[in-house]
């Protein structure tokens, strides 16, 4: 085990190494920072003295060594937009992201899971039928679009629930969250249904298929056979078999849904990472894409290894080894 | 919930007169500032926020004309020396005093910010602040400066006590945020909010509201959205599309005015052969954008009307110059050109063009109103008069650098382009100087002229401006200068001023303001 872990974790050292170089040079060769921070009114003269200011007269290759050598003190530079480190700046944002993703990651189990078995169950129904169209639309419909349709049904027109921002904070257990007010909560759960939307009707689809195939098995009827009850069968039996699959693909999508949450947040003006890497990437703000980028590669090695585990505990059958 | 809310509301108002309520405001904004120091990026969102918290010597109104504000009154008192006045009542929001110490201060402070990626160097190099007593101060310079009221409305004027090695990192926290303007500065969440309470000893026009919130939603539709369900009070940037529709809802009082910022074409007059032009078919060609009958024609072939109706949804003005009517250096005599297709045609055809050529405008997708939808009519437009339009617009990030500096020998890359100018200074030589003048890096001048339009007679008319003290004088001067260089040499070809459009909650108007700020100030109660 322990050697699996550090075999993962130089594999990932090299992978991030990579990626850090690719992203630094391709910054570059989309645009110059410069042109977006200056002033418009500024001198030619006042344009070069911020170019010295950050550094970017020097060649792309030596400004990225300079860039390593502070990475391996754990500095990952200052924002060129706002000054700060980029590396607090997207940890203060982390968070609201986490929160969001995690709420979404509930509501999208919650529905996807016995609605899935139920249509796997049951696929001749109409309800199924009209369960698996929906999944559907809930996949191909655009996150921009759905966000705006949510928060013109159940802000504008019904005012139940609030359009935009992060809601109130509350402590628990010395976590702060907005996930534990009640304005917290209002105010997180547009965002979090829009963002839910994919994922739920993905997973759906994935313990549907799953239903289908492990209800056929002689285990199952093995199980029926024997007089166990509906429930059992089903919660015992179907259930441990068909997570497999869904475990993968929730590990995945929950860094897919940290990383990717961008639009939702836009929409939503939900404070989180994902709004400022969109906003870091229109302004050209290196240092802040590149340590994004870094964090996220390193978060999303870090689930690949969690989900590995998971399996060994929920399939016998697989063993983790180290090669040696 | 709504019912159970007025329930609770009635039956408060209704069985506690005597306690006074307080009054609460959120604010949706376009554009977050990206620090809450003052001196720290000379760009608009950041001025913009500043001032709720900040005053400055001289004040700009919402036309930009210059009002007292810290600074009772200031005048020239030798050609190269401005004394100004200062106000002897005003108080810190920590409750000191306010002197010509905190002047003198901010004027060092300001330029030497670390990291700072847009300085205010552009407002104070070459400026010496001298302290004459607690509430005069003398500001010389080298030569006549008679923008001084100008610049020195740009730039905030922050607490000696509290500024004093203060970071940016201190401002964004709060611990050196002490100003001397109508609000106070309480918490500041990146990305989410900005909270500020009620200055009770300000001494302008006394706050109305106890507590504002700004919330930065980028988004448009989320912006109208927002203020729809009642999230936020007041919104600004309405995108056009939603103009027309939140007129006819009642519960919404929009305010719309001329903004200070000119939509125009930049056109190479500097290249012999220019990379994106080529005769019909393909063939080289000599840049005929270098001929000011072709500019002209392409002037007249511009159907400002339809751009303004069509495109802009009504939501802009037809140019004939740099900044609108009513602006400081505005010539009385220049009008948008007319749509003339006919004088067009002959222009192009005595200019040897009477067949045409082929021609790539650039522009932004994101950075001005509708600037791709602009870029693309003005294509069919020049299509008429025989030029052959690509249209090749992409986001500002790329769109800047390539359109300043992205020829190989680093000057500008495009033959035409799509730009905006707002001027900051509230007055003509603000776009004159950077985009009219002689590119010169030595003197600062044409740091934006990215078609590189030279012409020393217009040079020698804009210094001359910069050097008459006397306003009226110098209106005229500058009149004349933008009379030569737009009417005459067509070194830029104005399309439309852009109008600025706020939407707040009924019962509230937004007193609308030619340089695009959103501040507390400017809403007013009906």
């Amino acid at each position: 085990m322990t050697a699996f872990i550090l075999q993962r974790s130089t594999q990932s050292i090299v992978v991030l190494f990579v990626m850090s170089l690719i992203v630094f040079c391709g910054v570059n060769l989309i645009g110059d920072p410069i042109y977006m921070m200056i002033s418009p009114e500024s001198t030619q003269a006042e344009i070069e003295r911020t170019i010295k200011e950050f550094g970017l007269d020097k060649p792309v290759l030596e400004q990225y060594w300079y860039f390593l050598k502070n990475v391996l003190n754990g500095d990952f530079g200052l924002s060129f937009v706002q000054g700060i480190p980029a590396l607090s700046l997207i940890l203060e944002r982390f968070p609201a992201t986490i929160e969001l993703a995690l709420f979404s990651l509930f509501i999208s189990l919650v529905f996807a899971l016995p609605l899935g078995i139920y249509a796997g169950l049951k696929p001749d129904r109409k309800i199924s039928k009209f369960i698996m169209a929906g999944s559907i639309l809930g996949f191909s419909m655009p996150t921009f679009w759905v966000g705006i349709m949510l928060i013109m049904l159940f802000a504008v027109h019904l005012g139940w629930l609030p359009s935009t921002g992060r809601g109130e904070l509350g402590t628990f257990l010395g976590i702060e969250s907005s996930l534990f007010t009640l304005d917290g909560l209002s105010h997180i759960f547009l965002p979090a249904l829009n963002l839910a939307l994919f994922k739920l009707s993905s997973v759906l689809r994935l313990t549907r298929a799953g239903t289908r195939e492990v209800a056929l098995q002689d285990y199952i009827k093995f199980a029926r056979a024997k007089g166990l009850s509906e429930s059992r069968v089903v919660n015992v039996h179907l259930l441990k078999n068909i997570l497999i699959p869904v475990v993968t693909v929730i590990g995945l999508e929950f860094g897919s849904l940290v990383a990717f949450s961008t639009v939702t947040e836009t929409v939503f003006a939900w404070p989180g990472a994902g709004k400022l890497i969109i906003d870091a990437v229109y302004n050209l703000d290196r240092p802040v894409i590149v340590a994004y980028l870094i964090i996220i590669v390193a978060f999303f090695v870090f689930l690949n290894l969690i989900v590995d585990i998971l399996y060994s505990f929920l399939d016998p059958r697989v063993r983790i080894k180290g090669s040696d | 919930m709504k019912i159970l809310k007025q329930l609770i509301a009635l039956m408060v108002i209704c069985f506690v007169p005597s306690i006074a309520f307080s009054e609460n405001l959120k604010i949706g904004i376009k554009g977050e500032p990206s620090s809450i120091d003052p001196h720290y990026h000379n760009v608009g969102p950041n001025n913009m926020f500043g001032n709720n918290i900040f005053s400055h010597l001289v004040g700009q109104d919402e036309n930009q004309q210059a009002i007292p504000d810290l600074a009772t009154s200031w005048k020239p008192i030798n050609d190269t020396t401005w004394e100004f006045k200062l106000r002897k009542d005003v108080k810190w929001h920590d409750g000191s005093k306010f002197t010509a110490d905190d002047v003198i201060f901010t004027a060092s402070r300001a330029l030497n910010v670390p990291k700072s990626p847009a300085s205010f160097g552009i407002y104070l190099k070459g400026k010496t602040f001298v302290k004459i007593d607690d509430y005069t101060v003398h500001v010389k310079t080298e030569k006549p400066y008679p923008l001084m009221p100008n610049d020195l409305g740009v730039v905030k004027i922050v607490s000696k006590k509290y500024g004093t090695n203060a970071t940016t990192e201190d401002y964004n926290s709060g611990k050196a945020t002490i100003g001397t303007g109508p609000y106070k500065f309480k918490e500041y969440i990146k990305g989410d909010k900005i909270v500020l309470v009620k200055n009770s000893d300000y001494f302008g026009k006394k706050p109305e509201f106890d507590v504002v919130e700004f919330k930065p939603i980028k988004s448009g539709p989320a912006r109208v959205a927002a203020l729809l369900s009642g999230d936020v009070d007041l919104i600004d940037s309405v995108p056009p599309v939603d103009v027309a529709k939140l007129k006819k809802n009642k519960k919404i009082q929009l305010s719309s005015g001329p903004s200070n910022r000119v939509i125009y074409l930049h056109i190479d007059q500097f290249r012999e052969d220019s990379p994106y032009i080529k005769a019909i078919g393909g063939g080289k060609i000599k840049n005929p954008l270098l001929n000011v009958k072709v500019r002209k024609a392409i002037s007249l072939a511009i159907n400002r009307d339809a751009m303004v109706s069509k495109v802009m949804e009504g939501l802009a003005i037809p140019a004939g110059q740099l900044l609108p009517k009513g602006f400081h250096g505005v010539s009385p005599n220049m009008k948008p050109d007319p749509y003339d297709i006919k004088t067009a045609k002959m222009l192009m055809k005595e200019a040897g063009y009477g067949k045409g050529f082929e021609l790539t405008i650039h522009g932004p997708n994101d950075r001005y109103i509708n600037d791709a939808k602009i870029a693309e009519a003005l294509g069919q437009m020049l299509s008429k008069i025989g030029i052959k339009c690509k249209i090749e617009v992409m986001p500002k990030a790329v769109y800047f650098k390539r359109a300043s500096a992205g020829a190989p020998d680093k000057t500008p890359e495009f033959s035409m382009m799509v730009l905006g100018w707002g001027a900051g200074s509230g007055e003509a030589s603000s776009p004159l100087k950077s985009l009219l003048a002689t590119h010169d890096k030595t003197k600062g001048m044409g740091g934006a002229n990215r078609g590189r339009h030279s012409d020393p007679k217009v040079d020698a008319l804009i210094d001359k401006a910069l050097a008459t003290v006397d306003s009226d004088a110098r209106g005229k001067v500058l009149a004349e200068a933008t009379e030569l260089a737009v009417g005459k040499n067509y070194g830029i070809i104005p399309i439309h001023y852009q109008v600025n459009t706020w939407a707040a909650k009924a019962g509230y108007t937004y007193l609308p303001r030619t340089d695009e700020y959103t501040v507390v100030a400017g809403l007013q109660k009906k």
